[in-house]
């Protein structure tokens, strides 16, 4: 893999029971480029829980996952409410999320730090009001 | 085979320990583990590969967590119901749902018996 190959999808916020399409479409393309199950389990799990929380926090957003001979990086941009303390949204247990998501067995206060988990590098470009960027990456 | 793993397949632990079947595309995985949880990402972070996941959540996202988590198969503790739907998403993603009668604890611990 000399060149990067590169995928994006639109992550919609309206509909929190398809919210994983994304991280499920991306496990099945790096199962099909041979990548060792670890490497696959380490992305899917980090997009999974930045998934939803774009469906949580901020109505949906954008994710591209490019893939080269170093690893894969995934970068997840929204537009919705930013992150005011990221050091504390870093914290285990520490969530904002409403009642209705924690029934459905989120909003745990370990989405952030399950992302920080399973990525060798995260950075998280936050303002409030504007939107938040993450970028993960994860070596081979 | 690593030195004190005992491994079972999915399809000998529902033989042995008396679970049903709800949905079994991969039946001849081997489980080599067991985690029990209801937060999902806290399942996320915490499950490992090719473990049996014990669980009463029976939501949809259970399936993408199973999926993405690669466990060996989820284990709807207390005899929880699957909707339909969900059943169909689970065969086309190849996540192995089985059913145990009993609360989480007790069937971790016949879980236990064959690891």
């Amino acid at each position: 893999m000399s060149d990067a190959l590169n995928f994006h999808f639109d992550v919609d916020g309206e509909n929190f029971t398809s919210a994983g399409h994304a991280s499920v479409k991306v496990k099945k393309i790096l199962r099909e480029l041979g990548l060792d199950p670890e490497t696959i389990r380490k992305v899917s799990i980090a997009m999974y829980e930045g998934e939803i929380n774009m469906v949580i926090h901020a109505g949906g957003g954008e994710a591209d996952v490019s893939v080269d001979d170093k690893g894969v990086t995934i970068v997840l941009k929204d537009s919705g409410p930013g992150i005011a303390d990221i050091e504390k949204a870093m914290e285990e247990g520490f969530s904002t999320a409403q009642e209705n998501i924690r029934s459905l067995g989120f909003g745990a206060g370990m989405g952030l730090p399950n992302m920080k988990r399973y990525s060798d590098e995260m950075n998280i470009e936050s303002e409030v009001g504007k939107g938040t960027t993450i970028t993960m990456k994860v070596y081979f | 085979m690593t030195p004190g793993v005992t491994r079972v397949k999915v399809s000998e632990l529902i033989e042995k320990a008396g679970f049903g079947a709800v949905t079994l595309p991969d039946a001849e995985r081997e489980i080599k583990g067991a985690y029990a949880g209801d937060l999902l990402s806290w399942v996320m972070g915490r499950a490992k590969a090719d473990d049996a996941w014990i669980t009463i959540m029976s939501n949809i996202n259970v399936v993408a967590v199973a999926s993405l988590a690669d466990v060996a198969c989820v284990v709807l503790a207390e005899d929880v119901e699957l909707d339909a739907e969900i059943k169909k998403t689970a065969l086309e993603k190849g996540i192995n749902i089985i059913s145990s009668g009993k609360p989480i604890y007790e069937t971790a611990l016949e879980i236990g018996r064959y690891l």
